[in-house]
């Protein structure tokens, strides 16, 4: 890790904890995982029970009360695992979907789903995007309209990671009252449980990277959502998606930045015994230059997460320099995988070898959370050009 | 049942070691701290001990620097209920006896029906604690044990030893001394609460003088370290597995001698 002092005494400690974790119960199943299309529902509890999944919330709902440096901390060691997926579903889970529970729920919202949410037993997704658009959040089509003590929704959704698997949705929705001048307005969070009628799973969707992950396609056809499960205030969830998108992206920096730690690891072990000419690959001015060259970027891109995971600890608004955490890491991960692909030669085009997955895993990184056009988009705006 | 864990904070078992610029110890730099592993099967079966009576307590001790306070907090991360850390200047070149002396002080002192310890610290891997510790209390000793089953009533221990093919079954008297073997159990990672509740625990400072202790001089010193020689490199005999073999049996046979 770097000179500076980040994290504490308590966060190595729980770092050595989720290391063993991923190293006992996770890295012998990374492949068979992936061939299934589908992390088993058994390692949740599990992760429950280490205090993985309600690192921030409060005690009294099942959480550990942990600061946001420990939830960087599990981002960093989940992606370090060589299982993007698991790194992406538990992220989605604890820092994408369940917080806006934690931080816009009733009170009773929170009693009745945070300790199963904390202990593993209820999973959940984040539903926002649609067919017809995701990079233009404001444009969503999915409608909720209120009937006496419900609302009715009726849409789909498109892209929701842990769709098929998770019991609770958050679900972003306009309200039919919805001013069509400010377009922004009109939506709304929902907690919708998986067995209300009306929600189905349309399909399950196979995918380039990320594929132990599941993702699903959702419809909502005359679902009936209790008036209680909206989210915060009618009309006002726009905002609160922009809030936590802001978490979700710097989880994807933090995840980005542990994965080409490990990659560049593994791909310096590989040129280190890897023979040609005459000598290892590590010989070759051409292949030190590369290796160097990445570690410098890494470096780069980690600093600039951390900075940015500071400004979020302490409350500070960052929403350009997490926007440039998401754009840089991203591009960063993308260019990482290909030289790192490139020293594993032939191999690295091979399944066999865990550089060809990361390669197809963080071609995500351009795209989900925000697109990296959509980020130069904030940035540029907040630079007020 | 109070049951004391003696252990010892050491270097990560993947540390490359280094001689330091004084011989006499490693170079630190950079080392990461781990409670040695013997000690957290000890630990782990203490847990298991006072879990499977529903009552007890887990007393995690060591002697060392300000530094060992933090295998300390891991003990009390994975669950023990408290902590004592033995530090004083009259220790700084503790040779094992008088280690043992300051812990046979310590257990008189709060006085556990067990003492559980790891077999050895993976550091010097002296292997001596367990052994002296019982023989200044005057316990019974069972080392290396592979398992353990504690009487209903808490007055014995049933232990078994690991010998070549068999287990060696004792049963023993409380109180008594054990130490753990690979094998024992496998221990447990601390979860988040744990880990946040481990600084409300107590972790409290021990001077010789609170233990009727003065320095007393060692009597076992380290001279100096010395590194063995670089291993040579391996050899890669290429080739026709056919010939390769025929080559490497001639090596075994007339190089290495080793066969
Ligand atoms: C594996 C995976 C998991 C996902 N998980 C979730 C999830 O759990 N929940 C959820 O809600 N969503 C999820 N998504 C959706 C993701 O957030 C969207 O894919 C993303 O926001 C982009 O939206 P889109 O796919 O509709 O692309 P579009 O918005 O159609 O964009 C297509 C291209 O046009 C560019 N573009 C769009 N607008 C502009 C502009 N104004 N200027 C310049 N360029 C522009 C984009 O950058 C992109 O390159 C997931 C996606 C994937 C692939
Ligand atoms: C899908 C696929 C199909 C193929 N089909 C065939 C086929 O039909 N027939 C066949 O014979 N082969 C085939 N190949 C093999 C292919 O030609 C080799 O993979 C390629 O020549 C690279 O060799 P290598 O994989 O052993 O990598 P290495 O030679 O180990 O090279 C690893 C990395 O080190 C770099 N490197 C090596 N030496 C130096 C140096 N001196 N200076 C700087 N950099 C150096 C390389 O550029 C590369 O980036 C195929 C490979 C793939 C992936």
């Amino acid at each position: 890790m770097g000179l500076m002092k980040i994290f504490n005494e308590e966060h190595e400690m729980f770092r050595a904890a989720v290391r063993s974790f991923v190293d006992k119960e996770v890295a012998p199943h990374v492949e068979e995982w992936e061939a299934a299309g589908q992390i088993p529902r058994a390692i949740w509890p599990r992760m429950g029970a280490l205090g993985f999944l309600g690192v921030e919330f409060d005690e009294k709902y099942g959480g550990a009360g942990a600061d946001f440096l420990t939830t960087a901390v599990l981002c960093e060691e989940l992606g370090r695992s060589r299982s993007g997926s698991l790194a992406m579903a538990v992220g989605v889970h604890t820092d994408m979907a369940s917080p806006h529970l934690y931080y816009t729920g009733s009170e009773a919202l929170k009693e009745k789903y945070l300790p199963a949410i904390c202990r593993g037993e209820k999973l959940c997704a984040i539903a926002v995007t649609e067919p017809g658009g995701g990079s233009d959040v404001a444009a969503i089509r999915t409608r909720a309209r209120k009937e006496g003590n419900h609302y009715v929704l009726n849409g789909s959704k498109m892209f929701i990671t842990n769709g098929i698997m998770a019991d609770l949705h958050f679900v972003a929705a306009r309200l039919e009252a919805g001013d069509a001048e400010k377009r922004h307005r009109g939506i709304s969070m929902f907690l919708v449980e998986r067995e209300s009628p009306g929600f189905s799973v349309s399909r399950k969707l196979d995918k380039m990277g990320m594929r132990a992950s599941d993702t699903a396609e959702l419809a909502f056809q005359d679902m009936v959502v209790p008036a209680e499960n909206l989210l915060g205030q009618e009309g006002k969830g726009f905002y609160e998606v922009m809030r936590i998108f802001q978490r979700e992206r710097l989880i994807a920096g933090l995840h980005a930045v542990s994965m080409c730690d490990r990659a560049l690891e593994d791909t310096i072990a590989y040129a280190r015994q890897r023979h040609a000419f005459g000598g290892p690959l590590t010989g070759k001015q051409v292949i030190r230059h590369k290796l160097a060259d990445l570690a410098t970027l890494i470096e780069a891109g980690r600093w600039l997460t951390y900075a940015a995971c500071f400004k979020f600890q302490n409350r500070e608004e960052a929403v350009k320099e997490i926007s440039m955490v998401k754009l840089f890491t991203a591009e960063m991960a993308n260019r990482v995988a290909y030289e790192c692909v490139q020293i594993h030669g032939g191999y690295g085009y091979m399944r066999e070898y865990a550089i060809e997955r990361f390669a197809r895993d963080v071609r995500l990184f351009t795209i989900g959370g925000g697109t990296s056009e959509i980020m130069k988009e904030i940035i540029a705006k907040e630079m007020e050009l | 049942m109070k049951i004391l864990v003696p252990i010892k904070q050491v270097p990560d078992t993947a540390t490359q070691v280094k001689i330091g610029a004084d011989p006499k110890g490693i170079d630190t730099t950079g080392i990461t701290w781990i409670v040695s592993p013997y000690d957290e099967y000890a630990v782990e079966e203490a847990l298991r001990i006072k879990e499977k009576r529903g009552q007890g307590e887990v007393v995690a001790v060591t002697l060392g620097s300000e530094r060992a306070k933090e295998a300390l907090r891991s003990c009390l991360a994975m669950g023990a209920d408290r902590a004592l850390h033995l530090s004083d200047p009259a220790w700084e070149n503790a040779d094992t006896l008088t280690v043992a002396r300051a812990l046979a002080a310590v257990i008189k002192q709060e006085a556990p029906q067990l003492v559980l310890f790891g077999r050895q610290a993976i550091d010097d891997d002296m292997g001596a604690m367990p052994a002296q510790v019982a023989e200044l209390l005057g316990w019974p000793c069972a080392s290396w044990i592979m398992e353990e089953t504690i009487s209903d009533d808490g007055k014995s221990v049933r232990a078994g030893r690991q010998v070549e093919g068999a287990l060696d079954i004792f049963n023993i008297p409380l109180p008594c001394v054990l130490s753990a073997q690979k094998g024992l159990n496998e221990p447990r990672y601390p979860t988040l609460k744990g880990i946040m509740g481990a600084k409300k625990k107590e972790i409290k400072d021990v001077k010789a003088a609170d233990l009727g202790l003065a320095a007393d001089g060692a009597q076992l010193l380290v001279v100096a370290l010395e590194a063995l020689p670089p291993r040579p490199p391996g050899r890669v005999i290429p080739g026709e597995p056919a010939e390769a073999v025929k080559e490497l049996v001639r090596s075994l046979r007339e190089d290495a001698k080793a066969i």
